[in-house]
């Protein structure tokens, strides 16, 4: 079983976000760069298909140089080969196609992506993927089960699950439940200096326009301060809510 | 030219979620200066006539044993072939958990840009712009579309409902199914009783400080009197007091209900980046110096096994007098 698990090269959920002073873009100074927590999960759930049933694991991003220590941190994790396809992630569909592309060409059974990135938070890439190429498309996953050449997932939808088949190959957009928070990998030495060694191909992009273009880009509004009230007059805070906030 | 949006329906139920999304999409069609249609799929229990109430000039109805449940691509495929013929330029879907999956899949079959996670009406309509939440609601963005077709996938409680009078024909359509990679539908397992957060108008969450998940029915009885959804911090989610699908935060589900109370969440950067934007925010923690009361619109510093009981009891009595 071949396994594309893509990328992304997100900002830690600890990073204060600023943007650039013509607020034009996102300000890369003194942020670090983690694996995409989403991609994380399916990552873990890939690594397990490895140990389990001899499972080959790829990883993508679509990005410049400066994701290379993502792509090797996901490789010390487990990763069998890495591959980057050298452009700037312009929008969804721009990184969607060129996902399909090295799709395609490689053959893979199963692509996990995470359901959305915590940057930009489209939740665009998989689903486009699936359809490029069309594939069956399970989002929001939540647990994946792999034999022969069939898939038993379980998916999240509005106020509970569905338990859904499907067969390989496959696309995922991925979230916590495919693996728990505990299972994650830690890169240990080991894995690190195995990393090391491993294949990393940097490819061409393929010519895509993108459909979208970015413009300005701003923070929440400031809010006003805190009005505290004491414990002891729990009903003045029920009086704000209905005739200053109006939310009952 | 004309907008076309999708109206879901869940067990054959419309629900507020369904009509912000009518309302939305005849907001846009009078500002391209068009008409907005709806589109239904499946059997429903109840009228779509009342879609005209939300400026809609009609409703097309498809019920085809093909889409009795629900699949991405079959789904995108039955919304292109409707867009086609209505001659759709903009498609309207509301980021419900199926709109999250169906809108990029639709992208592609209808050579469309998608602009998603969009938290207002568009700001401009040549180009197509809309403000969408970025970096999980630590920021926003102009995004602008440079194709002809859009697809806008907006988040649940962006824009206030407003009813007017009405009633539209509704339809009845189809579609012809071509050869697609499905998935098959084995079993539905849905929480009766629940609201389910993305739609929620109010949320009552709690953190690690109410101990253990045995000390959640008084966060369930606050939720009761309020008709609340209840959600959690990550921690919670983390040691299984309370299951994934509460946790509320940058890597759980982004709310933004009209009232959000965090019971007991000291509100870490990554909690506040899910529940911002939330309208109004009550903070309780028994620690003064919580990061949360510097997010939130009330707070009160106190033991929540004391002041949530109480709130409880001062709802019910404000409800009973109201």
């Amino acid at each position: 079983m071949k396994v594309l698990v893509c990328i992304s090269h997100v900002p830690d959920t600890t990073s204060k976000i600023n943007f650039t002073a013509d607020n034009s873009a996102f300000d890369k100074n003194g942020v670090q760069f983690v694996i995409n927590p989403y991609d994380e999960f399916g990552l873990t759930r890939a690594v397990w298909l490895k140990e389990k049933q001899g499972a080959q694991i790829t990883v993508l991003n679509v990005g410049r140089a400066e994701t290379e220590p993502t792509l090797r941190k996901a490789l010390a994790i487990g990763a069998d080969a890495a591959i980057r396809v050298d452009a700037d992630p312009s929008d969804s569909f721009y990184v969607a196609q060129q996902i399909a592309a090295v799709a395609k060409e490689g053959a893979y059974d199963l692509i996990l992506a995470g359901r959305e990135s915590i940057d930009y938070n489209g939740g665009q890439v998989p689903g486009m993927v699936a359809s490029i190429l069309n594939l069956p498309f399970v989002n929001a996953c939540v647990g994946m089960e792999i034999s022969d050449n069939e898939a038993s997932l379980i998916r999240e939808i509005d106020g509970g699950k569905e338990k859904v088949k499907a067969s390989l190959p496959l696309v995922v957009g991925g979230q916590k439940g495919l693996v728990e928070e505990k299972d994650l990998r830690i890169p240990n030495m080991r894995g690190i200096m195995q990393a090391r060694s491993k294949a990393l191909d940097v490819r061409a992009p393929q010519e895509i326009a993108a459909k979208t273009s970015t413009g300005a880009f701003t923070k929440p509004a400031p809010k006003s301060a805190v009005k505290m009230i004491d414990a002891d007059n729990v009903a003045e805070l029920v009086r704000l809510l209905h005739e200053e906030a109006k939310v009952i | 030219m004309s907008v076309l949006v999708y109206l879901e329906n869940w067990e054959g139920q419309f629900k507020k979620n369904t009509w912000e999304a009518a309302l939305y999409a005849s907001k846009t069609a009078t500002m391209q200066g068009t008409e907005a249609i709806g589109v239904v799929i499946g059997d429903i229990n109840e009228s779509a006539e009342d879609a005209g109430k939300y400026g809609l000039s009609k409703v097309l109805h498809v019920n085809d044993a093909a889409l009795a449940s629900f699949d991405a691509n079959r789904y995108a495929q039955a919304f292109a072939h409707l867009a086609q013929e209505n001659n759709a330029s903009t498609i309207i879907i509301s980021g419900t958990f199926n709109g999250k999956a169906l809108a990029p899949a639709l992208s592609i079959k209808h050579n469309a840009a998608l602009l998603s996670n969009v938290v207002d009406l568009p700001t401009n309509v040549s180009p197509l712009t809309v403000k969408r939440g970025v970096f999980s609601g630590k920021g926003f963005n102009d995004l602008s579309s440079t194709e002809a077709n859009n697809i806008i996938l907006f988040v649940p409680n962006s824009i206030p409902l407003e009813e007017g009078s009405g009633a539209v024909s509704v339809e009845s359509a189809s579609f012809a199914s071509a050869d697609e990679k499905t998935v098959v539908v084995e079993s539905v397992d849905r929480v009766k009783g629940k609201i389910p957060l993305p739609e929620a108008e109010r949320v009552v969450s709690g953190g690690r400080g109410l101990k253990g998940p045995e000390n959640w029915t008084m966060v369930e009885e606050l939720a009761e009197v309020l008709e609340a959804g209840t959600a959690c911090s990550k921690p919670v989610s983390d040691m299984d007091w309370r299951p994934h699908s509460e946790h509320v935060g940058q890597t759980g589900i982004a709310i933004k209900p009209n009232l959000y109370i965090a019971i007991g969440i000291s509100g870490a950067i990554q909690h506040l980046a899910g529940v911002s934007a939330s309208k109004t925010i009550v903070a309780i923690n028994s620690d003064a110096e919580a990061p949360f009361f510097k997010a939130a619109d009330y707070g009160i510093v106190g033991d929540a096994f004391q002041v949530v009981p109480k709130l409880t009891e001062e709802l019910k009595k404000f409800k009973a007098a109201n």
